[in-house]
């Protein structure tokens, strides 16, 4: 009885134990497999992430490197047979000088820049070499006698002198200098002709072709022309124009927003409504949002085609409910006391709203509106609808006009038949976009402990 | 006109109009005398308000006709004989010549005269009518300040007015939501009711064959069938959610329940910068990574499989939706009462067994409905599609071959063109709509989900 | 069985008048703390704890909120392991086997010591189910007849059986409080426990439930070394034949009940008794 009496079940306390027992090593053995599966799956994520990071530097890198050519270029007077320029002086309106400066240029233009640029390479040449001018100047990149004109049309009088200039190398013989081709390839499938390869190689000894820092890619805008000289400045200036008026509109409307909603909107089916359809314009994919922008601003308003304004505007409203969603998780998150302690002073509600709970949340909107801007600027999908895919190779000078965006750049890139060129550019552009993300996340981190701090 | 003038002029009028009801409101509030009801900067902002608004409507008045009215007059000014001979091309290079003229900057070759004398009366015109309109627009403000002004008395409720009129933009900004959604939906439905125009909506909602004619002839729009798309979408989603949910649920089984604090610290946030990488760039990783490696992994085993496939896309846009998984279970699971778990273990329960058993069971509904959010997620996403699942609109089961989605159909049928004019382009809107409608069942029925759960163990 | 349903029949009986008082240090030791110590990180919580609680009798321990009671009683089926940072020093004994030896086996332990909490936290599945459970995994039925015998003579010793048994199948969660509550007790019964620890098992009660729960407790006494804590001096005074004070995480004073409430030798424990402790 003394032992049995507890029983509730058919078996003795012994019995119990033995049963007990008898299952603990299977019991402890799926303990073990669960747990494990739970570390493999952590292992896996956060494998992922290295993983994807890894390979992008690790294609990216050597797209920071631009094989540059050092030239003497001499603006021979027998090749730059033109007037001399027009001056401002000469001219009765500046209408008139603007056509007469135009005029020049353009015949400025019309000249034979490649004889300079050839002229600049024969003269680096090892001697007896043999090779035609259209295998020479598969060497440097197209863009070197437009560079030459235009330091020539800076500064006419350069007309006869002989200064250094840098040009790049084309992107195959870049290629070629970086290794990005099998140099074992036979001479079919390599892109530049035996005698251009000897030239560079020529060229690399004598040190007239070095590698050096791509400041191109940071300074130039896209091209297509002049693959070597494609850079992200138009991209970037895009996106900076487009998180400007994100700024500019999404927080003030979004704050203003959650203000209402949470402090002064009635209980009513009303607000009921707007903050279901907040909620779920979070969730609507973005690509909706383009099409949107494309029937809304641009087929019925007629605004700019890929305009950084239109493109602005669709992230705009696409990271609006974000804003509202965490204004109003920060607004939630003040304390009643607060909130009654204005109110006991007699402080009218706008008065509370503005004077007391609004300044406690900053930090917390500040954090949300940062992430909302680094959401919008790695968006792609919307952008493409309103015509931002198109190529403009001139950087934008205000919203209005034609540009592209960085996440819009990267995704031309990748689509760049000079696949040995493109992929390091593709990853070179997707590392400044996370770098320019991870600079927000930090900036929006660092914030966010500087001001808790000081509240 | 000028909008440095337009800029002063506000800004003089609102310093004004703020300072003068101030004072007055100071002046009233005199030792002995009545209480006054409102601060004094209510009473300047009151002012303020009341002397804009007659001003801005003004100012917007002529910046909405003020285009017209200068067109008008500079048509006026061509002889009427010359204005016959030219059309419209000519015309506005006219125009535009005038305007070069009036402005100073002067134009390019032989000025004729009537030129020179449109370009001297527009001068003139501008000149009067910018004048003009900033003096109407600073009378008017003028006078709604005096107005203003005058209606200051101890018991005027300034406060409560000016405060009206910030509940009220405060209104007028979340309204900005609505009118996005209303927006969105009307600009869906109209494209698409325009496409139905041109393709039978069964013919579209049913279709077997997606073969568009991007340069349609009447009579000849080419195929329009949403169901290889709906599949492509569909099968995408089911790999990306095999790979997304054991992952990430595991993830955040092992994070909230196993590991230790600083490992959790760590791996958290390392997770979460998953969600945070833009999709191009995962669209990317695909394409040149995944992909190949996929093709010759199939190759080592035997299989045929592409680089570009719903295989491929399935697997990275997995990878993009762990963290969100993770994240939303991981609330999920930590709102389940500790209690529930103590009694568990109580009973003698090995860890595992109380999250089979008890955690999970409990979550259930909260997690199901993070998993369809988790869906809607992937069947909405873009740019990793549109890199790495190979755009073949087929019909066909094999996840090893290149499939297009909804998404990618919208991309190529719109990219560029905006003019919507054929159901070329037009079909993307309809292929929106049912992407939005889809989307947004999926997402109301989820957060329908999730706030009963939540309110379960509130 | 019927030897059993019928002791659970409940009647308006005095409590505590079963056992003579100084019985209860007369039975056999079954459980002996020596010595325990608690850090949650780098706070202490318990200071040095040496009890003996004895065999099929009711042990209550009292104290202020916040005094380390449940945490010793968490001590006693290592409920702590689950708390991340919480350290446990010193020795509890089973039968005299140290239950914080590290070849023992914290699954097999609580299924010998038993646990009621303070909330009635019944699992969202039916009320068979939530019985069922424990049985289930420790693999003490051999059969569907096996489990159902468990499940139904479990229920009928928490005295819940005629109030639930044409509802078996519906969720545990629909109960009352005080249907949950025994729901829980009948769930833990099912293990076959020695040793039932309850934590403030009736202060989510109201008075009714309570006081059904007290007899039942008193009912259990006689198959099951029981520990109570609670916050209620008369539910100790009422149920519980040994009483331990704790204040500050100390034990202050144990003993017989009566002599506790009637002749604390401690100040404290005075203090406490006569309401100037919180």
């Amino acid at each position: 009885m003394a032992t049995t009496s507890a029983s509730t079940s058919p078996q003795t306390a012994p019995e119990r134990t033995r049963l007990i027992r008898a299952g603990l090593r299977r019991r402890h053995r799926s303990e073990t497999i669960f747990r494990g599966l739970g570390m493999a799956a952590i292992v896996l994520a956060l494998g992922f992430v290295v993983l994807l990071f890894v390979d992008v530097i690790r294609k990216g890198v050597p797209a920071f490197v631009q094989s540059n050519l050092h030239l003497e270029v001499f603006f021979d007077p027998a090749v730059i047979k033109v007037d001399p320029a027009p001056q401002t002086g000469d001219f009765a309106s500046p209408a008139e000088f603007q056509a007469a400066s135009l005029a020049w240029q353009r015949d400025v233009a019309l000249l034979n820049w490649n004889r300079i640029i050839e002229a600049s390479l024969r003269a680096k040449l090892p001697a007896n070499t043999q090779i035609d001018t259209r295998e020479l100047l598969t060497i440097p990149e197209t863009n070197a006698r437009h560079q030459v004109r235009e330091l020539f049309v800076a500064n006419p009088a350069l007309l006869g002198q002989t200064v250094p200039v840098d040009v790049l190398a084309s992107a195959n013989a870049a290629n070629w200098i970086k290794g990005n081709i099998d140099r074992s390839l036979g001479d079919a499938q390599q892109q530049m002709s035996p005698a251009a390869r000897a030239v560079i190689d020529a060229f690399e000894t004598s040190g007239t072709v070095s590698n050096g820092f791509a400041w191109s890619l940071f300074t130039n805008a896209d091209s297509r022309a002049a693959p070597a000289a494609a850079g992200l400045l138009g991209a970037f200036i895009g996106s900076l124009y487009m998180m400007l008026i994100v700024i500019v509109l999404a927080v003030p409307i979004g704050v203003a927003a959650a203000i209402y909603l949470e402090e002064f909107a009635p209980k009513s089916r009303l607000t009921d409504f707007i903050e279901v359809n907040i909620n779920n314009l979070a969730a609507v994919p973005s690509i909706v949002f383009g099409l949107l922008g494309a029937a809304a601003f641009i087929n019925y308003l007629h605004l700019p085609i890929s305009a950084p304004l239109v493109g602005g505007l669709v992230l705009t409203l696409m990271t609006l409910p974000t804003i509202i969603i965490a204004t109003r998780g920060a607004l939630l998150g003040v304390s009643p006391a607060l909130r009654q302690a204005a109110l006991g002073m007699g402080a009218s509600k706008t008065q509370m709203v503005f004077h007391h709970v609004l300044p406690v949340t900053l930090p917390s909107i500040l954090t949300a509106t940062i992430l909302g801007v680094a959401h919008a600027l790695g968006e792609t999908a919307p952008l493409l609808l309103i015509g931002m895919k198109a190529f403009v190779a001139q950087v934008p000078v205000t919203p209005l006009d034609q540009a592209t965006a960085l996440p819009v750049q990267i995704y031309l890139w990748q689509g760049n038949e000079n696949r040995n060129f493109f992929e390091p550019r593709t990853a070179a552009a997707i590392m400044v976009l996370l770098g320019v993300m991870i600079l927000l996340n930090g900036t929006a981190i660092f914030l966010r402990s500087r001001l808790e701090k000081r509240v | 006109m000028n909008s440095l003038a337009v800029a002063a002029l506000l800004l003089v009028l609102l310093g004004l109009a703020y300072q003068s009801g101030w004072s007055r409101s100071r002046a009233l509030a005199t030792v002995g005398g009545p209480k006054v009801h409102s601060r004094p900067q209510y009473h300047g902002s009151y002012v303020a308000i009341w002397t804009m608004m007659p001003a801005l409507v003004v100012l917007l008045l002529w910046a909405w006709l003020g285009g017209e009215l200068t067109h008008n007059h500079i048509t006026a000014q061509i002889p009427a004989d010359t204005l016959q001979a030219l059309d419209q091309t000519a015309l506005n290079a006219a125009i535009n010549r005038i305007r070069a003229i009036a402005s100073g900057f002067g134009v390019a070759g032989e000025v004729a005269p009537y030129e020179q004398a449109a370009g001297e009366s527009l001068r003139s015109f501008q000149m009067l009518t910018g004048t003009g309109v900033l003096l109407v627009a600073a009378l008017c403000g003028g006078a709604a300040l005096l107005y203003a002004r005058g209606r200051i008395t101890a018991r005027l409720r300034a406060r409560n007015a000016v405060e009206r009129v910030v509940n009220i933009a405060l209104l007028l900004c979340s309204a900005v939501a609505i009118l996005t959604t209303l927006g969105i939906v009307a600009s869906l439905l109209t494209e698409a009711l325009r496409f139905f125009t041109f393709i039978n909506p069964l013919d579209f909602f049913f279709g077997t064959v997606w073969a568009p004619n991007n340069a349609p002839t009447a009579g000849n729009y080419g195929r329009y069938g949403l169901l290889p798309l709906l599949a492509g979408t569909l099968m995408i989603t089911a790999i990306a959610m095999l790979v997304a949910v054991p992952v990430g649920l595991m993830a955040a089984i092992y994070l909230s329940q196993y590991a230790p604090r600083r490992l959790r610290a760590v791996a958290k946030p390392m997770i979460e910068i998953l969600a945070g990488i833009p999709t191009i760039v995962f669209g990317f990783f695909a394409l040149v990574t995944v992909g190949p490696f996929l093709r010759d992994f199939g190759r080592l085993v035997g299989l045929n499989i592409n680089a570009t496939s719903a295989l491929t896309a399935g697997i990275v846009m997995g990878i993009m939706i762990i963290p969100f998984v993770s994240s939303l279970s991981d609330d999920i699971l930590n709102q389940v009462p500790r209690t529930l778990r103590d009694g568990a273990y109580g009973l003698g329960a090995t860890q595992s067994e109380t999250i089979r058993n008890v955690l999970l069971p409990a979550a259930l509904p909260g997690i199901v409905g993070a998993f369809l959010l988790a869906v809607s997620r992937a069947v909405g996403e873009t740019m990793i599609v549109v890199l790495a699942a190979g755009n073949a609109p087929v019909l066909r089961g094999n996840p090893f071959e290149p499939v297009a989605t909804i998404t990618v159909s919208i991309v190529n049928q719109l990219t560029g063109d905006t003019d919507f004019s054929g159901p070329q382009s037009l079909v993307g809107f309809a292929l929106g709509l049912t992407l939005f409608v889809i989307t947004l069942g999926l997402n109301i029925f989820a957060l329908y989900i999730v706030r009963r759960f939540r309110e379960q163990y509130e | 069985m019927d030897m059993l349903a019928g002791k659970v029949k409940l009647t308006q009986q005095s409590v505590n008048s079963a056992m003579n008082p100084t019985d209860a240090l007369a039975r056999p030791i079954r459980l002996e703390a020596r010595d325990v110590t608690v850090h949650y990180g780098a706070k202490q919580a318990l200071f040095g704890i040496s009890i003996d609680i004895p065999d099929r009798a009711v042990t209550s321990f009292i104290g202020p909120s916040g005094c380390g009671k449940s945490t010793f009683l968490r001590c006693i089926n290592r409920m702590n392991d689950t708390i991340e940072g919480a350290r446990v020093g010193g020795s509890i004994k089973l039968d005299g086997e140290d239950i914080y030896d590290p070849s023992l086996d914290v699954v097999e332990l609580r299924a010998r010591i038993g646990m009621v909490f303070q909330k009635p936290n019944p699992f969202p599945k039916s009320i068979y189910e939530n019985v069922a459970y424990g049985p289930r995994i420790h693999g003490l039925a051999r059969s569907k007849s096996d489990l159902d015998e468990i499940v139904v003579s479990s229920l009928r010793k928490a005295g819940l059986f005629e109030e639930v048994k044409d509802r078996l199948s519906e969720p545990g969660t629909g109960l009352s409080g005080g249907q949950q509550q025994r729901l829980c007790i009948a769930r833990a019964i099912a293990v076959g426990p020695e040793v039932i620890l309850m934590d403030e098992p009736c202060s989510a009660l109201d008075p009714i439930a309570t006081a059904i729960i007290e007899e039942l407790i008193d009912e259990l006494r006689e198959n099951y070394t029981i520990v109570i804590v609670t916050h209620s001096m008369q539910q100790a005074a009422r149920v519980s034949q040994k009483t331990a004070f704790f204040h500050l995480g100390k034990l202050i004073e144990e003993g017989v009940t009566e002599d506790i409430f009637t002749n604390p030798v401690h100040k404290q424990t005075q203090d406490y008794i006569m309401g100037r402790i919180g």
